[in-house]
């Protein structure tokens, strides 16, 4: 009920988080919404002797279009996603996927960048990144590096991310014009995390698939980039039969573990599932 | 013991400040410090909504905020929404609408359908719906709920502009 | 004409019975004014944080309090030892069992009480609790309870392993708790052995919790000076709850004060006395200072009275018709560690033997074993009415696999075996007298509203149809229950019957303040009481006062729970208010200088007949009552007290029928309809009806579709919070239609049967038997809850629906 006590650290500037990162070693943490962490705390799963709030830095908010990308401050909220025109024009699927995260108080707090950081392989962006062919862009003491989601989560509760860096923008291709997109997640209730989902981005050639992002949240102990049903899926018509197979090339990577939303099996055929009505949503968007 | 600090804040309209531990979460500081028993507890694991408040324009749960983030902040507590010993329309419709039972999740519920209809002023009930979806309720069902929400909806669009 | 609208005016303005009068208790909620008991700081006040064991069977070889003591703010580290001097370590259950309050030696469930840390704040508290180091060595676990008592099973309680019985009758195995029966095992059998038909099912009814938005706790305080104990706690039966201290602690009764305030929802979960209550009270007792117990939701839903986990074998023999002529229900009941719910000294099983329903089954038996296991105690809670959603479940499952079974419509084969409205009163075979009912009108009314041949015609569509991507299910149950809690020759706790009371003031200027045995938590009583009173005496509503919870003030009762206030407590306001009407008459007649005989009452006075401009209002009466101007030998005042002992429960009854989509690929199941017609005698505010059936309806839902306290094999919890515990949102929550009927009691007052048991009795069997439905041209006859997305796709997959 009652966290451990700690230090608390609010920086103004990007640069003063990374140099308290720095000085403050590795049980410190980054707070962002906190919704992640806090409850962990709380529950005294875990006790950092230190949180450095990034709440109060400005220049990680924002949602931008630079030439062919939108950049988005890590900070930025889930509500701040789904109150934004330009995502809503250009990258439809970010807000998809923003809408079923959480609930709305929690949607007002917490954030994209601590919903990819924190590695939990239940979290619903890391695979929309994937799917998106974003990149994430990482500031430390050493200056500024940019990695491509896809290969940035290594393990459970482990990216790509060195100790004493801060993750402070993502930046996300924008898909072309006519294309087709759905986040497809399946769930015990509204705001519980993925049963297991899909993400999928979509572009046809008439009636074949021209080009097609395949990602898949929470059937893994990271996000899952299904790349053997992407390349399948090329040159191919949508229909029962295509899409059994692509579903089939998803259920096959699919290692989730049992717990109480389901065991292996259900997680697994369900993964399929919703990766094929994600292409058939997406299918229907396509123009 | 960790450093104090010392927060200001308005709350419901006052200048108020505390001295808080960093680990203080902001709803133990509205009951315990600053008498404000409107907001409840009824988890601890972010999920039930009943310590829901308005913080800087935003429905969040008090229980998952640290008090020393709201320096400067301006918060709304159910006890802030009568204004002059008039009940605010939401307040009005929830007991017109039957829409409490034990009371234990209607201030939460209150202050968050307040800034429901700020955020969406004529809302659908799906859209209501979605817009609890972080407010449990064990006694209404919510039937009653989405109905009061949606009288309230209708008294706000017909009476004339007031602030807050 | 001018004199009925005259007369109408007066009776609106009334606000009585009948009416959706708005909630009074509604202005202090809407702003935030509820007075729970975690708004509640007395000065001086320390907070106490349990310690709790991780493991679910095991001995303690020691406790260290030395970090915990020297941690800031830590005031002391209470453990059994401490509470050994006072006797209080273990305490009395209601259900005539004894249990730790803090381990003495052993653990026997995950979570189990073992130290109270008290400090000057919450923070403090908990920052203690974390610091108190046990030393355990585990014991195996018992989580299956048909393994409990097998032959080589690790005994669970030492300490009473010794004992023959634990309150209800010999025990077989250290494991067991009792054996009850009912009715008449050799006609059942008779029955069953020249039957034409019989079905026999295994059917459990899942650990759930009732999981109240308000978790339980208190403030005790003890005033060293004065000897005087006061309790502020979330209890739904505070005179009970005193009663129970004043044996536990050897205070007298006149100096113990509880005081239930505004309680944020019980369903059950309020009833008993928990540990961490008992050892707030000792603290105080220790410390003269106030003790706040506060509990989590996790230790809510882990160690709190959860519900069901029974696990039944139901047996039904029938006619070729379907016309049931024998009935053998049993069930294995997992009590957890301790017998500690609440259970009338005679029936430890409730009143399962409800079990017979709606219909009118010639020979029937029930019998329910009742063992220990490492799991948290408890078993009757959560809109239960003791054990009457066990039973009713049972039997409505069972008509449906009945009709399978002999190719009979479920909605034709209940109306084969109803209890015809010709046979009540109506003595069922486990000898419980149903007063009245009228169960085929109130199916028809359903069947007709929605359409019944209508949706068996597109169910007929979808199954013919290949493409079709769901499965449509219709559930219905058609239940009669038991509430009112009771007859005091049949119905006591730990020997106190089961009566309730009404005291009623009335003031000179007419206003009235009444106050009763009941507990509200959120059912409004100080509207629907008020409204009984208002049409008893003519005085309105909006002058009536109502109080309860507060044993220094309000008269005895047995609190609130298995929807007994309006059938006892609302029965006594009738009577108590029929004593001051009869003592109005009289003085009205004597300030009229006429007879009693001579005066007629309407809506609110007493006027003479025949000359009807001379009359006295009830208010007036308030007023002469007062004065001098009263019949000789009379007592002033306009007041009264009832206690009333009800002649029999009562019997609600519905038809509720839920139609469902199933889709076959993921399991999930969509609720397209739900419509509940209630019976629950004379309707006094049919607004206050309504909410608590749509609260009862949502949560029978969440029974039905998600809810369960899952355990390994080790007796850990895997799903104790509200990440896992199915507490539906507004989004998962289906639109509910309601509907009534009135058949009023005959043997209540006012006529009322009580209600809102009802949704949750009769909502869980019409969601499981819609479900279930959904798969029955399939061969399935029966599917255990929870009906969850994951558990149904197991069905589908295992019928081969769901290839892709």
């Amino acid at each position: 009920m009652i966290p451990a006590g700690f230090n608390y650290h609010a920086p103004r500037s990007v640069a003063d988080a990374i140099k308290l990162l720095g000085d403050l070693g590795p049980d410190a943490k980054l707070l962002a919404g906190g919704h992640s962490l806090l409850p962990m705390m709380k529950l005294r799963f875990a006790e950092p002797s230190a949180l450095i709030d990034l709440g109060k830095i400005p220049d990680l908010r924002g949602i931008t279009q630079v030439g062919n990308e939108v950049h988005i401050g890590a900070m930025t909220t889930e509500n701040d996603l789904l109150r934004s025109k330009l995502l809503s024009d250009k990258v439809p699927l970010l807000v998809e996927g923003a809408a079923w995260i959480a609930d709305p108080q929690v949607r007002y707090k917490g954030t994209i960048g601590g919903d990819i950081s924190h590695g939990d392989p239940g979290n619903d962006h890391p695979a929309i990144a994937i799917a998106l062919d974003a990149s994430f862009v990482l500031k430390g003491p050493k200056g500024e590096r940019v990695v491509k989601a896809d290969g940035y989560f290594l393990g459970l509760y482990s990216t790509q991310i060195e100790p004493g860096e801060i993750l402070t923008q993502i930046r996300v291709p924008i898909p072309p014009a006519g294309s087709g997109w759905s986040y497809q997640k399946l769930k015990r209730k509204t705001g519980d995390f993925a049963t297991a989902a899909s993400a999928v981005l979509l572009q046809m050639k008439g009636k074949n698939v021209a080009k097609v992002s395949i990602a898949l949240t929470n059937v893994h102990a990271t996000p899952l980039k299904a790349s053997a049903a992407e390349s399948y899926l090329v040159g191919k018509a949508l229909d029962d039969s295509t899409l059994n197979q692509a579903a089939r090339l998803t259920m096959d990577i699919c290692e989730p573990t049992h717990c109480q939303r389901g065991d292996a099996d259900y997680k697994t055929a369900m993964c399929g599932e919703m990766t094929r009505r994600a292409l058939v949503a997406a299918a229907q968007r396509t123009k | 013991m960790a450093n104090m600090h010392d927060v200001s804040f308005k709350l419901n309209g006052k200048n108020t400040s505390v001295k808080v531990e960093a680990r203080e979460l902001l709803i133990y500081t509205l009951r315990e410090k600053l008498a404000h028993t409107g907001p409840h507890i009824g988890c601890e694991t972010s999920h039930c909504g009943a310590c829901t408040v308005d913080l800087d324009g935003m429905s969040v749960k008090s229980c998952t905020v640290l008090t020393v983030q709201c320096d400067g902040s301006e918060l709304l507590t159910v006890e802030g929404l009568e204004q002059g010993g008039v009940l605010h329309a939401i307040q009005q419709a929830f007991h017109e609408e039957h829409g409490l039972q034990c009371g234990y999740c209607t201030p939460g519920m209150l202050t968050r359908a307040y800034r429901l209809l700020k955020e969406n002023p004529n809302p659908s009930e799906q859209e209501i719906r979605y817009g609890i979806a972080g407010n449990l309720c064990r006694c209404t069902g919510y039937q009653n709920i989405v109905k009061a929400v949606q009288s309230a909806a209708k008294k706000l669009a017909a009476a004339p502009a007031t602030a807050a | 004409m001018g004199d009925l609208s005259d007369v109408k005016e007066r009776e609106d303005k009334l606000q009585g019975m009948g009416t959706s009068l708005l909630r009074k208790e509604d202005a202090k909620f809407i702003r935030g004014q509820g007075t729970y008991v975690d708004d509640i700081k007395l000065p001086g006040m320390l907070f106490g944080a349990v310690v709790r064991s991780p493991y679910a069977h095991a001995r303690i070889k020691s406790i260290n309090k030395a970090k915990a003591l020297a941690s800031p703010g830590v005031v002391a580290v209470l453990t059994a030892d401490d509470l050994k001097p006072v006797n209080l370590h273990w305490m009395p259950t209601l259900g005539g069992d004894v249990q730790a309050v803090l381990a003495d030696k052993k653990v026997c469930f995950q979570m189990q009480e073992v130290a109270m840390v008290l400090a000057s704040d919450r923070y403090a508290a908990y920052d203690g609790a974390a610091l108190v180091e046990v030393d355990y060595e585990e014991l195996p676990v018992i989580v299956d309870p048909k393994k409990a008592m097998a032959k080589d099973a690790v005994i669970i309680r030492e300490d009473i392993a010794d004992k023959k019985e634990v309150g209800h009758g010999p025990r077989t195995h250290p494991n067991h708790i009792f054996t009850w029966e009912a009715g008449d095992k050799a006609a059942a059998d008779a029955a069953f052995a020249k039957a034409e038909v019989t079905v026999r099912e295994e059917i459990l009814n899942p650990r759930v919790h009732p999981c109240p938005l308000e978790t339980c706790g208190c403030v005790a305080s003890f005033n060293k000076a004065t000897g005087y104990l006061t309790v502020y706690m979330t209890t739904q039966a505070p005179h009970i709850v005193r009663t129970v201290l004043a044996m536990l602690s050897g205070i007298a009764e006149s100096k113990i004060r509880v005081v239930g305030g505004d309680i944020g929802g019980g369903f059950g979960n309020k009833v008993p006395v928990y540990p961490g209550y008992v050892v707030a009270i000792v603290a105080s007792i220790v410390t003269g200072l106030p003790i706040k117990w506060i509990e989590s939701r996790i230790d809510n839903i882990s160690t709190t009275g959860f519900a069901r986990d029974y696990h039944c074998v139901g047996e039904l023999a029938a006619t070729k018709d379907g016309v049931v002529k024998g009935l053998r229900f049993t069930a294995l009941a997992d009590h957890g560690a301790f017998n500690s719910h609440v259970s009338a000294t005679k029936l430890p099983a409730g009143l399962f033997s409800i079990c017979t329903g709606s219909y009118a089954i010639p020979n029937a038996y029930a019998r329910v074993d009742a063992v220990y296991t490492n799991k948290a105690p408890g078993g009757v809670a959560y809109r239960c009415s003791l054990r009457v959603t066990e039973a009713v479940y049972l039997i409505e499952r069972m008509m449906d696999v009945l009709a399978l079974k002999v190719g009979v419509d479920k909605a034709e084969i209940r109306r084969r075996n109803f209890v015809k409205s010709e046979q009540f009163p109506y003595t069922t075979s486990f000898g419980w007298t149903l007063d009245s009912g009228a169960y085929h009108n109130a199916l028809e009314k359903v069947l007709k509203a929605v359409d019944y041949d209508g949706l068996r015609r597109e169910q007929a569509a979808r199954r013919a149809d290949p493409k079709a991507t769901s499965l449509m299910g219709i559930g219905i149950a058609t239940f009669t229950e038991i509430v009112g809690a009771g007859p005091t020759k049949v119905c006591d706790i730990l020997g106190i019957g089961l009566f309730d009371s009404c005291e009623i003031r009335v003031h000179p200027t007419g206003g009235v303040i009444a106050r009763l045995g009941t507990m509200t938590q959120g059912q409004g009583h100080s509207t629907t009481y008020a409204q009984i009173i208002a049409t008893e005496l003519g005085l309105p509503a909006s002058d009536i006062v109502v109080e309860e919870g507060d044993t220094d003030k309000a008269p005895y009762g047995a609190g609130t729970w298995g929807s007994r206030s309006t059938p006892v407590s609302g029965a006594a306001t009738a009577q108590a208010s029929r004593k001051i009407k009869d003592k109005a008459k009289k003085i009205a007649a004597h300030a009229l200088e006429v007879s009693e005989g001579d005066l007629e009452w309407e809506i609110d006075r007493f006027k003479v007949k025949g000359n009807p401009t001379r009359a006295k209002t009830m208010k007036e009466i308030c007023m002469i009552s007062h004065t001098s101007n009263i019949p000789a030998g009379m007592e002033q005042g306009l007041n009264a007290v009832a206690y009333y002992d009800p002649p029999n429960m009562t019997f609600p009854f519905g038809a509720y029928l839920c139609v469902v989509d199933v889709d076959k690929f993921t399991g999930e199941v969509n609720v397209r309809r739900f419509y509940a017609l209630d019976d629950c005698g004379t309707r006094i505010n049919p607004m206050i009806i309504e909410g608590q059936i749509h609260g009862g309806l949502t949560e029978a839902f969440a029974v039905a579709m998600g809810q369960q306290i899952p355990f390994d094999e080790n007796g850990n919890h895997v799903g104790n919070s509200l990440m896992d515990y199915f507490l539906p949102t507004a989004m998962e929550t289906p639109k509910w239609e309601t509907d009534h009927t009135v058949t009023p009691c005959p043997h209540h007052p006012i006529g009322a049967k009580g209600v809102a048991e009802s949704p949750h009795v009769g909502g869980i069997p019409c969601f499981s038997n819609a479900v279930i439905d959904a798969f029955s041209h399939l061969g399935v006859t029966h599917m255990d809850m929870p009906h969850t997305a994951y558990r149904v796709w197991q069905t589908l997959g295992k019928l081969g629906v769901n290839q892709r």
